[in-house]
């Protein structure tokens, strides 16, 4: 939430000239019959897709050259709203001299791209993104019926968010490699969930099967998971150090050393200590003692005893150790 | 030609209102609970306005009426009151509502879901109404508010709010209505409705934006939304908009006398029905809900084959403004919920588009919009996959 996002304005002011141009005056809407395909001495390709979602759907018509799968020529109709019809224009006519295979790499950002007016400024408003995916979708829907192969066949990646085109094993690697830890930030790398906002989380415009904030709280949970396993198995092969260690191993590492080099000392005056919590100040390691028994008030707490704690620690431990009592 | 259709999402001020409300910016601006002569001035207009509230919606002079900033506050207030009053203070801990309620209520009510309380959301039937008998049914021991609207914003059907009403006072339930889209249409008693709490804002009835009002009968309890000086009686604190109380008190003296409904229930239900009589005649086309028990204003119309946002765009071209709850529209995307309710025909909630006039409209305007609607309508089917490719049984499912 930000300013611009405090008061709401029409949506309408945000589509480009284009978008409202083809809204208004689609060129490539229509209908192409198979004695219309027959003259242009191609195969009629008829495919129909619809988002459940916004109720939006579209059919498009292609007509394909079989012996070099070139599309000669494309039209749609389409029942959805201005985004929606503008959308499927542009997207027919990017079809229009391209192979199939290459048709299928045209994705919703190139059809949402050809509707700018500007380089730079998109076409339509965040949440409007979502209906230039139907556009996606079809092309996909017609390639699968013109190779008689599933439509899923097609799609080799799992997209978790269709506006910006982001697949899972992307989010899972960012989200691995730069220690991510909020919606915001994610979205901030890959812009998934910029848009119809629908991949964030349950209760969006559209029911997804996978959600950032799940994909977030999985790979952290596997990132702790990896981090706790190899702390487990560099201590199993005696080569833990104490920055790759856990909290419990590094409280039992310092209790080992105190038990064999500090409390003896103390116990001969009649003394003992303990640990209340170790805290990360990088680059130091803050450990919080409390002297027990004779120890406890003795005026050497905070001097000599202090020092040769903290000397043993450093040289034993790690030497960013920091003693403090309290 | 400009023509505005939209009403019942707002009105225009009317002039007389914006005239009655000018004094109070610049002339008569004293704080109202200041002891000089500046504060003392204002009260009069007050007293009148509120007068003019009271008369508005028959509430007696042992009732209150708090001026909120809108209904919305007004429909948060109350069912929050009762969670602090009856829920979280008491023992009970269900609250039953609608389906097809603003999301003033339906997202109060979430909210008060997530913090525990029961909430049984009735459906509508087919044709948009609610049978008061179903209250009856779900009314339990531990039910602590009723709050039904008295007439919905979407399709302008009325709610059976007398029944309504009896059966909540017979079971000692406390009865909320959200009268926002009532006022200024229809005849609103609530004395012959038995109606607790009542919730209105003025920006409906060509009053301003940004006030509302909240009735409480002699003996209902409200806890304050908003905590801070002893204004409203201590249920409502903030200095009172003075211009606003005035503008509001007037606007619901002109939209509520007897005249001024009889205008609505003559003269506007006659330019909505030749509205709609003539988009009638465009085929497949039909009235969602039904044409009966209606608010006199509103019609809203599937046109089979045509996207809402399509049908609006086409429209706001030729300078005409309605409103559809298709969620292509929709800031947040999602399809209206009253436009769901009615569940046998999807495509229902993505055609419908809502005309609602007021007292300024005009026949000339009407006639053009007539002329716009159908070239609009015959254009979009051109282009529609939906018309041309599914079968058109939209009109048997209804």
């Amino acid at each position: 939430m930000a300013k611009n996002d405090l008061i709401s304005g029409s949506i309408w002011d945000e589509y480009s000239n284009q978008v409202i141009k083809r809204m208004d005056e689609p060129t490539h809407q229509g209908e192409i019959t198979e004695e219309m395909a027959k003259e242009a001495g191609g195969k009629l390709i008829v495919a129909d897709f619809g988002a459940e979602s916004c109720g939006d759907a579209v059919r498009l018509y292609w007509v394909v050259n079989e012996t070099t799968d070139v599309i000669v020529n494309s039209k749609f109709k389409s029942f959805g709203c201005g985004t929606a019809i503008a959308s499927s224009d542009v997207m027919a006519e990017l079809c229009i001299g391209k192979t199939v295979d290459e048709a299928i790499k045209i994705t919703n950002i190139d059809v949402e791209k050809a509707l700018r007016d500007h380089p730079d400024v998109p076409a339509v408003p965040p949440q409007k993104m979502h209906c230039s995916v139907m556009a996606y979708d079809v092309i996909k829907k017609a390639a699968s019926t013109y190779k008689g192969v599933d439509m899923e066949s097609l799609e080799s990646e799992i997209i978790v968010c269709e506006c910006a085109r982001v697949s899972l094993a992307t989010l899972q690697e960012v989200i691995k490699l730069n220690n991510l830890q909020t919606v915001e930030e994610v979205t901030d790398y890959t812009k998934a969930g910029a848009f119809c906002k629908s991949c964030i989380k349950p209760g969006g415009h559209e029911a997804k099967d996978i959600y950032l904030v799940d994909i977030l709280k999985d790979v952290h949970a596997e990132m702790e998971h990896d981090k706790l396993k190899q702390a487990a198995d560099a201590s199993a092969a005696g080569q833990s150090s104490f920055d790759k260690m856990t909290i419990v191993q590094r409280i039992k590492l310092i209790d080992e050393v105190l038990d064999g080099e500090i409390r003896p000392m103390l116990a001969m005056d009649g003394g003992n200590m303990e640990i209340i919590d170790i805290k990360e100040n990088t680059p130091h390691y803050d450990i919080y003692i409390r002297y027990l028994g004779a120890c406890n008030g003795c005026a050497s707490g905070d001097t000599g005893t202090l020092y040769a704690i903290e000397s043993v620690l450093k040289q034993k431990v790690d030497e960013n150790i920091r003693v403090l009592p309290i | 030609m400009e023509v505005y259709l939209d009403n019942n999402a707002t009105t225009k001020v009317d002039p007389e209102v914006f005239k009655a409300m000018e004094p109070f910016f610049c002339h008569i601006y004293g704080n109202p609970n200041s002891l000089h002569k500046f504060g003392a001035g204002t009260h009069p207009k007050m007293v009148e306005a509120l007068n003019y509230l009271y008369e508005g919606i028959n509430a007696a002079d042992a009732d209150d009426i708090i001026i909120t900033a809108n209904a919305t506050e007004s429909i948060n207030t109350v069912i929050k009151g009762i969670w602090i009053d009856k829920i979280l203070n008491g023992n009970k801990n269900h609250i039953i509502t609608s389906e097809v309620e603003h999301p003033a209520v339906t997202a109060t009510c979430r909210f008060l879901e997530s913090q525990g309380v029961n909430v049984t959301y009735l459906p509508v039937d087919e044709n948009g109404t609610l049978d008061a008998s179903l209250i009856k049914e779900h009314i339990k021991e531990e039910t602590a508010l009723v709050s039904i609207m008295w007439a919905n914003n979407e399709t302008g059907k009325i709610f059976p709010i007398k029944e309504i009403g009896a059966i909540c006072k017979e079971a000692g339930v406390a009865f909320h209505t959200d009268a926002t889209q009532a006022i200024g249409k229809i005849r609103v008693d609530v004395q012959a409705c038995n109606v607790n709490y009542l919730s209105f804002s003025a920006h409906k009835f060509h009053g301003p934006k940004g006030v509302g009002g909240t009735y409480v009968q002699k003996g209902f309890e409200l806890t304050p939304l908003l905590h801070g000086g002893e204004q409203m009686g201590g249920h409502r604190a903030g200095t009172v908009d003075v211009a606003s109380m005035v503008g509001m008190g007037l606007a619901m003296k002109l939209a509520t006398s007897e005249i001024a409904l009889a205008y609505e229930e003559n003269h506007v239900k006659k330019l909505r029905d030749k509205l709609e009589n003539a988009i009638l005649e465009i085929p497949e086309t039909i009235v969602i809900g039904g044409k009966e028990n209606r608010t006199p204003n509103t019609t809203l119309i599937s046109f089979r084959g045509v996207e809402g946002e399509s049908m609006l765009w086409d429209m706001n071209q030729k300078t005409i403004g309605a409103s559809t709850g298709s969620a292509c529209a929709s800031e947040d995307l999602e399809a209206n919920p009253v436009m769901n309710a009615f569940g046998s025909d999807s495509e229902l909630a993505h055609t419908g588009v809502r005309f609602s006039l007021s007292r300024f409209n005009t026949e000339e305007e009407i006639d053009y919009a007539i002329t716009v609607i159908k070239n609009a309508v015959n254009r979009l089917r051109n282009i529609s996959s939906s018309y041309a490719y599914t079968p058109k049984d939209h009109v048997s499912q209804l």
